[in-house]
């Protein structure tokens, strides 16, 4: 049972993880290939808060603060650059976030922190206060996709020049994109940090990056149900199985460059296909009798 | 209301503009004619910030404009349908039209969070898909769709913004006579209503037709201004035409 309650504990967070980078890609498009980074910078965040002494309650949005308002000074290198190179630019983050904290010696270097104070509400509790968070933040992604922010986030992704020629504040709207997502990203890291209790550099490394990457592509960015399907398979995948684990980075990188050949727009899309030919059909049919 | 002041654009040694001037005034439309390569999209280009000129300034309604970013000019009342279309393709005509017309919605950025209901803008972009003839495809995909309809949809959208100025890059293109006569028509009809308007356009004939008063640019440089039968009469302005084609 303990198990299972880990199981879907970690599923949890990483469906915020990956609704958060969905934010900045699926929504507004804008690359990140740093963004494990954000959840590295939330996670110190509440860690370090908490085993000083601040409630888990009061450390959580301090993560979020934190780790969006580093993401909107990210964000403003997506305003001088284009999409080739942001990928560059936020992979750089990536690195230097690693790099960094690898070297402070007040963030546990190398060793990372340990004995993260637990939040006290039992392996249950805290799995469905993960739940809670997962199931508002899915709620709230659904919002933007209806609100006139999300129409802009539409039309910025489609075409910024066409998108400034209607009168949009571009830049304004991606630097809200990167502010939401990041700090989004800096709560799913906080509660990572506190349900494993460890955290070290590596913890959020370009390899995770990736890895939230993958769950974005592949659920079809931009698509809420899609990230979400996407996310809860492929985080219990390395945990079933310990060769994915161990090659994580081949299994997730070759997943991503063949969902970008033989479906662009995520999996998701390719079954919304499936489903809308066999429907069509069937409907094609009923017509002609 | 608008003013271009000694305008000139150098690409790197080629005076796409050279050195134009010339005003606008309220409730016209005005006709902005030249041949092919004349400078003409550029000019429109430097009214709407997304080139910079060498030298010169553009002012609307006395405030100069050199410096203001493009999304703000917008803001400020400049509506633009470009040659070179640019719809939205991941979103339908009907959606297209609905963005622009929500203008006022998404002019703060986090405002606009809060904002969901789309019903007006949804209606005010059917009667302008209406007025323009394209509102049979107002549920498909401007990909998919011929060059006439897709200017069209980008007329559209340029007047859902309400713009106090419009700036039209030859919206009849891909339009058979008939179609262009009928569209010329809308634009006469919106300028008598108090719509300023720019015209670019090769169909000399509506132009003519429909136009107060017309600008001429050859080789980026302003050859004729006047009333249009009488610029057509110029004999400039004819070898320009002539000697080209
Ligand atoms: N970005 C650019 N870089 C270099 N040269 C350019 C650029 N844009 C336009 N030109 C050149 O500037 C000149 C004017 O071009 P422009 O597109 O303004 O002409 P136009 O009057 O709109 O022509 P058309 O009627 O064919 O649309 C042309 O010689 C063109 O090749
Ligand atoms: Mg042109």
């Amino acid at each position: 049972m303990g198990y299972e309650i880990s199981l879907l504990t970690i599923m949890g967070i990483s469906v915020i993880g990956a609704l958060s980078l969905n934010m900045i890609l699926g929504f507004c498009g804008q690359i990140s290939l740093g963004h494990a980074a954000f959840l590295g910078i939330g996670a110190y965040t509440s860690a370090m808060l908490t085993k000083a002494g601040i409630p888990f309650l009061l450390a959580l949005p301090a993560a979020m603060l934190l780790s969006g308002l580093i993401g909107v000074i990210v964000g403003f290198s997506s305003l001088r650059v284009r999409h080739d190179f942001l990928a560059i630019t936020t992979m750089g983050v990536s690195f230097l976030f690693t790099g960094l904290v690898r070297k402070q010696e007040f963030l546990g270097g190398e060793m990372g922190i340990a004995a993260i104070p637990d939040p006290g509400y039992g392996k249950v509790g805290f799995m469905l206060f993960v739940f809670g968070l997962a199931i508002a933040l899915t709620l709230f992604s659904l919002y933007i996709k209806r609100s006139w922010m999300g129409f802009t986030f539409d039309t910025v992704a489609d075409d910024e020049d066409t998108a400034t020629l209607l009168g949009v504040n571009v830049s304004g709207y991606k630097l809200m994109a990167f502010a939401l997502g990041t700090a989004f990203a800096g709560l799913a890291g906080a509660l990572y940090a506190h349900n494993v209790k460890f955290i070290d550099p590596e913890s959020f490394g370009f390899i995770e990056s990736i890895t939230i990457l993958s769950m974005v592509v592949i659920g079809g960015t931009g698509s809420v149900w899609g990230v979400i399907s996407a996310a809860v398979v492929l985080s219990v995948f390395p945990l079933w199985f310990q060769f994915i684990d161990d090659y994580k980075l081949l299994v997730y990188g070759g997943l991503l460059c063949a969902v970008m050949l033989l479906s662009p727009e995520g999996v998701s899309s390719l079954v919304v296909k499936l489903f809308n030919k066999i429907f069509k059909r069937e409907k094609a049919i009923h017509v002609n009798n | 209301m608008l003013t271009i002041n000694n305008i000139t654009v150098d690409f790197g040694g080629v005076k796409a503009v050279d050195n134009v001037s010339f005003s606008f005034q309220d409730r016209e439309l005005l006709g902005l004619i030249g041949p092919n390569g004349a400078g003409k999209t550029t000019l429109m280009k430097v009214i709407t910030g997304t080139v910079k000129p060498t030298s010169g300034s553009v002012s609307l309604d006395k405030s100069n404009l050199n410096g203001k970013a493009p999304y703000l000019r917008i803001r400020a009342g400049i509506g633009i349908s470009q040659q070179i279309v640019h719809p939205v393709n991941s979103m339908t005509v009907l959606e297209n039209v609905t963005f622009a017309a929500g203008h006022s919605k998404t002019d703060q950025v986090f405002l606009s969070l809060f904002k969901t209901n789309r019903a007006i803008e949804k209606e005010e972009a059917l009667n302008l898909l209406k007025m323009v003839e394209i509102e049979d495809v107002a549920d498909e995909k401007p990909e998919n769709l011929p060059l006439g309809y897709i200017k069209r949809l980008e007329l559209a959208r340029a007047l859902a913004l309400k713009p106090k100025l419009l700036l039209l890059d030859e919206p009849l293109a891909g339009l058979n006579q008939s179609e262009a006569e009928r569209l010329s028509n809308t634009l006469l009809k919106l300028n008598q209503q108090g719509q300023n308007i720019i015209l670019i356009e090769h169909n000399l004939t509506e132009v003519v037709r429909i136009c107060q008063r017309l600008v001429v640019i050859d080789n980026g440089k302003k050859i004729g201004e006047g009333e249009p039968k009488t610029v057509m009469n110029n004999p400039v302005v004819r070898t320009a035409y002539l000697g080209r084609s």
